[in-house]
């Protein structure tokens, strides 16, 4: 009962935060929504035991990526967004189609599936136990990750960095 | 005890909201965070089959997709510095280079 309660309250802030995302038309706004999803998630992670995966989504997503977005969001001066009407039949199809397609599939999940159910902390996730999958059976993968993670830091400098040409066009012109 | 298929809801209207976000919105810092929102409704299912299976690689997987998730955020961010320094705009309306 406790599970079900801590789990609908979390769901519906998780939920909340999401749909104010869509609708706030400021990035930061919808930036400090996201935080919210990111942090209700965590504690519906911790529902489910996976005591490292939560700390992890605090710590890398509701930490280093949602400070990366705000710095951005401040950096670029983003002001509010400018509403371009899109056509008229993609919303007067598409809202209708997105709300169809939830309620078949939630339907679907919650009658047909006999998938049982979870109980609280139903799989504790020790440090210790990822650590021992991840650097024996998943030590390939886990290397892998660190060569895309240094690509994407050259890539991220690279690309971020004002390029010569630019700068020499711009002192030309 | 909460059935499983509750997480799967919860994971596929986190998903529905990002791909709503990403069709609708028009700043392209927005847009991005509709991707993390949907890799976030992602992590969720694959953290509540783990439980179910107990399987805890279902966890570790979560870890890669984080690792996928913040090299993607940092090279993402950088193409859109990139963008606004070449064409001074945020929205995507407005960067229709390869548009016919």
């Amino acid at each position: 009962m406790l599970h079900l309660i801590l789990f609908s309250v979390f769901g519906a802030i998780c939920v909340a935060g999401a749909v104010n995302l869509l609708l706030q038309s400021h990035p930061i706004n919808s930036a400090l929504s996201l935080v919210v999803v990111m942090g209700s998630l965590a504690v519906e992670f911790l529902l489910l035991g996976a005591e490292f995966v939560a700390a992890i989504q605090v710590i890398v997503y509701a930490g280093a990526v949602m400070v990366l977005f705000v710095f951005v969001i401040m950096l670029l001066n983003a002001g509010v967004e400018e509403r371009t009407s899109g056509s008229r039949v993609a919303w007067l199809l598409g809202i209708p189609a997105v709300l169809a397609g939830m309620v078949i599939v939630c339907w679907a999940l919650v009658t047909h599936s006999n998938a049982g159910s979870a109980a609280i902390g139903a799989l504790p996730g020790h440090p210790a136990d990822i650590a021992q999958l991840l650097f024996h059976q998943f030590l390939l993968p886990f290397e892998v990750t660190s060569i895309l993670v240094l690509i994407a830091i050259m890539g991220a400098v690279v690309l971020a960095a004002r390029s010569q040409t630019v700068e020499r066009s711009k002192r030309e012109g | 005890m909460v059935p499983l298929s509750y997480y799967l809801v919860l994971s596929g209207i986190l998903f529905a909201c990002g791909v709503v976000g990403f069709l609708i919105k028009r700043n392209i810092i927005t847009i991005f965070m509709s991707i993390e929102l949907m890799l976030n409704g992602v992590n969720l299912s694959f953290v509540a089959f783990a439980a179910r299976w107990q399987q805890l690689s279902g966890q570790v997987f979560v870890f890669f997709v984080m690792v996928v998730a913040a090299a993607e955020a940092a090279v993402g961010l950088a193409i859109i510095i990139a963008l606004f320094r070449t064409r001074e705009t945020l929205n995507i309306d407005q960067v229709n280079l390869l548009k016919l």
